[in-house]
């Protein structure tokens, strides 16, 4: 049994979420520069650029790329072989207020009720695994307010199959439009119950954007809902273009005989996510 | 492209109505941040007969909650939030002067209405630029409702702000006419 200190699992947290809000990932990068190239219309071509241009002064400046900087949602993998000696949860949540405090980031953590904000952007949404090993893997996503509320459950009918969760995908895109900051990352998930789908479709927005999918058929289930999501037009922030969304990434998961669960969870542009492993 | 249309605030009718959807604008002058609370709090004030903390008369509103500034900033990252939440409450500020909304994402039909008949402009921001934007606000001072923090009214300077008109003052909306233009079905 190995054993660390709440208190180490506090620091990371703290560090990553100044981080992951000042510096976009490579591969968002990367898919911006891609976009920029194929981009038909020269307002999408222009907005392109602007987020390119953005990302690059978030890094040099060290300012949050976006002023929405999210609810901190961690998906935390915990080694069954390791001992973290004081308040796990407490030391996250402690990461986080400080992290949200010392980065000039934004609190946007508020009562669902009376809207009073809780004032350090906790509590944050944790989710946890038990894995084999010594480690603990911590993975923090900053998660925007627009583009969460453009996500959507359908519990569809197994009927309906292969065609309706197509379907489903695409209406869910079309009809959030400009609104979730586009272009896109969809996060799929197939499958499970009402819940898992929902976390599977998150934890889908993880994977690197331009990686496979380790499922072959989901390779090409993903590829035909790229093609589908980017011919509704919807382009760069709206204004039309060829570019409504830089991947979609599928989770599957077995579901009940009875049952046809899919969550889509949307992700702006500003994919914002980062991981440590102590 | 062609250049875009520079326009300074407040802005004059004369002006909103030679602008049409798709059209790229750089503003100059003074805008007012406000999001949901403070639009729940400014039609409070309406219904209670009392004034509005800023002039609403040739106003712009900006529907933004910006990061905390750093220090040497004026501002943190400041990009536009959803505008469709404010739905609700832009008909009657429109009816009342506002000529000039910043937001992303598309409006209500009765907002889309009320611009045309008070003649006024919707504009589109690039959501998630916000250090960019950041960079065109050259000043920011509290207006009104200091306890709302990110939610406060604020009145910013803006220099060159890049915008893209969506709802112009005669029913043109930029986000159905460019998805036809590239929509493949």
């Amino acid at each position: 049994m190995r054993t660390i200190a709440a208190s180490e699992v506090m620091r990371a947290v703290r560090d990553l979420a100044i981080s992951v809000n000042r510096n976009l990932p490579g591969d968002v990068l990367r898919a911006f520069r891609r976009a920029r190239e194929a981009e038909e219309s020269p307002v999408g071509r222009s907005v392109l650029d602007k987020l390119i241009e953005n990302a690059e002064i978030a890094r040099s400046e060290q300012m949050p790329i976006c002023q929405d900087t999210g609810l901190a949602v961690l998906f935390v993998e915990l080694g069954q072989e390791l001992q973290v000696e004081g308040g796990l949860n407490a030391a996250i949540h402690e990461g986080v207020r400080q992290g949200y405090s010392k980065g000039y980031l934004r609190k946007s953590a508020a009562d669902p009720i009376s809207r009073k904000n809780t004032g350090d952007n906790t509590p944050a949404i944790i989710h946890y695994d038990l894995v084999p090993g010594d480690q603990i893997r911590i993975a923090f996503m900053a998660k925007g307010g627009g583009a969460e509320n453009m996500s959507a459950v359908h519990m569809l009918k197994p009927a309906q199959g292969l065609d309706g969760i197509k379907k489903a995908v695409e209406e869910t895109v079309s009809k959030a439009g400009a609104n979730p900051c586009p272009p896109i990352i969809v996060g799929v998930g197939i499958g499970g119950t009402f819940e898992l789908c929902a976390l599977n479709a998150k934890k889908a927005l993880l994977r690197p954007l331009g990686s496979l999918n380790l499922d072959p058929d989901l390779v090409v289930l993903e590829k035909e809902l790229l093609e589908q999501v980017n011919n509704l037009g919807i382009g760069p922030a709206g204004f039309g273009g060829r570019t409504t969304a830089l991947g979609v990434h599928v989770i599957k998961a077995p579901c009940h005989i009875a049952s046809l669960p899919l969550a889509v969870n949307i992700q702006c542009h500003a994919s914002r996510h980062g991981e440590v492993v102590i | 492209m062609t250049e875009p249309i520079r326009l300074k605030t407040p802005l004059e009718t004369a002006e909103l109505v030679k602008l049409r959807a798709g059209d790229e604008v750089l503003l100059s002058g003074e805008v007012y941040t406000a999001r949901d609370a403070a639009h729940r709090r400014m039609i409070e004030c309406l219904d209670r007969g009392e004034p509005l903390p800023f002039e609403i008369k040739g106003a712009v509103i900006y529907y933004v909650g910006p990061a905390p500034a750093p220090p040497g900033k004026v501002i943190g990252s400041a990009g536009p939030t959803t505008s469709g939440r404010m739905d609700a409450y832009a008909p009657r500020l429109i009816a009342l002067g506002l000529k000039g909304m910043i937001g992303k994402g598309n409006r209500a039909a009765e907002v889309v209405a009320a611009c045309r008949k008070h003649q006024a402009v919707y504009f589109g921001a690039i959501g998630g630029a916000g250090a960019l934007i950041s960079r065109q606000i050259t000043a920011a001072e509290m207006v009104a409702w200091e306890d709302l923090g990110p939610e406060a009214v604020r009145r910013l300077t803006v220099k060159d702000f890049p915008l893209v008109v969506v709802n112009d003052c005669h029913g043109g909306d930029l986000y159905t006419q460019a998805r036809k233009q590239y929509q493949r079905l």
